[in-house]
């Protein structure tokens, strides 16, 4: 129990201080990819009234590599399958892959590169990326807090907020938001 | 005192005929709207068509309030004595089949989308939100009140046709003046 905290503690801890950057990072760095099973990307886009629309990607791949060096030369890259897509009431689904959102069948992947990632704090970071959707590119910036590291395997949990309209998917605004509330856990995997 | 004309004894007053063709205008292109926006390909154009049919409806469904209303309050102008027994017994029966669908439609319509499982909120024409009727919502009820809004379409459109046929008979046939009050507020006593 105990070597479970001070675990987890150094951990915490190589995001944190730098001072132990070098000990705890040795830890940490590494190339990850990230575990789809272990991993979730939900959205949520409100609407007028109340309550809102959510959903989830099913399908997804990616990486994340800590730089033991640099944090700030980490890189996240990830891949979203907009097929996969689910609401929970497949006419939303199907109206989401169709050309009036997604075009699933002529865009298949949305692509997010980062190109910076900056601690903000102890456990988190600022992700800052390029994020591509139906051929459309824009800078979009994500918060990444640590959720876990151990035995190979580490943990966040990513937020942030996409205006849709920029990537050809206004589609219902204003009665649903142009603001997409993302909401992911992205496990990886060491290796 | 109101601004807006009253209806003369002998005929319509603006109002009622201003709301009468502006209604007739709005039904006819609802009708043609809904036809189309269900039929589309594009699923973009099918949402916002959608949300227009939407917008309209209520329009409609505040119209046909105003327009019951009024007629509530100023009795119908009596029929020129060239209409005979049967038309004169028919007449309010198919008007008040009329005014029944001028109602029924659009409550059927914010029916269905109030209890459609998909939940989307009523703009109308991104002013404010209507809110749904308190009707649970399901797969079943949807089902139900989107039959009902098709019927109650095709039904009011064939009683559209009946009417326009039977205006168009009194004017063309019988030569008489149905038709031409419901196009200009008159005060005259018909002369046959």
């Amino acid at each position: 129990m105990y070597a479970r905290i001070f675990g987890f503690s150094a951990a915490a801890a190589c995001f944190a201080m730098p001072v132990f950057a070098a000990v705890a990072l040795g830890d940490a760095a590494g190339s990850y990819t990230i575990s789809p099973a272990a991993s979730s990307i939900h959205f949520s886009i409100g609407k007028l009234g109340g309550g809102g629309l959510d959903g989830a990607f099913a399908r997804f791949k990616g990486s994340i590599l800590i730089d033991n060096r640099d944090v700030g030369r980490s890189q996240v890259n990830f891949t979203i399958f907009p097929e996969s897509v689910g609401t929970g009431q497949s006419r939303i689904d199907a109206f989401l892959r169709s050309d009036a959102v997604f075009d699933a069948a002529n865009n298949p992947e949305i692509q997010f590169r980062s190109t910076s990632v900056k601690r903000t704090g102890d456990t988190s970071a600022l992700v800052t990326g390029r994020l591509t959707a139906r051929g459309k590119t824009f800078q979009e910036k994500f918060t990444a807090e640590l959720g876990g590291l151990r035995a190979g395997t580490i943990k966040f949990h990513v937020t942030g907020k996409v205006l849709r309209s920029r990537y050809g998917m206004d589609v219902g605004t204003p009665i649903y938001s142009n603001v997409v509330d993302f909401d992911m856990t992205l496990t990886g995997k060491r290796g | 005192m109101s601004a807006l004309p009253k209806n003369q004894p002998a005929g319509y007053g603006w109002t009622a005929i201003i709301l009468h063709w502006l209604i007739a205008a709005l039904f006819i292109g609802q009708f043609q709207l809904g036809f189309v926006m269900v039929r589309l390909a594009s699923q973009r154009t099918a949402f916002e068509l959608i949300q227009l049919h939407k917008s309209f409806g209520f329009l409609l469904l505040g119209l046909v309030i105003l327009r019951i209303a009024w007629r509530l309050g100023r009795p119908a102008p009596p029929l020129p004595r060239s209409v005979g027994r049967f038309e004169r017994r028919m007449a309010p029966l198919v008007h008040l089949a009329l005014y029944a669908f001028q109602l029924a439609l659009p409550l059927s319509g914010w029916a269905l989308v109030s209890v459609s499982v998909l939940e989307i909120p009523s703009v109308p024409f991104n002013l404010f939100v209507m809110p749904h009727l308190p009707l649970g919502e399901s797969d079943t009820a949807e089902s139900f009140w989107a039959a009902t809004h098709w019927y109650l379409a095709y039904a009011g459109i064939g009683l559209v046709a009946l009417h326009l046929a039977a205006a168009l008979r009194h004017h063309f046939w019988l030569r008489d003046t149905v038709l031409t009050r419901m196009i200009t507020a008159s005060s005259h006593r018909d002369t046959e």
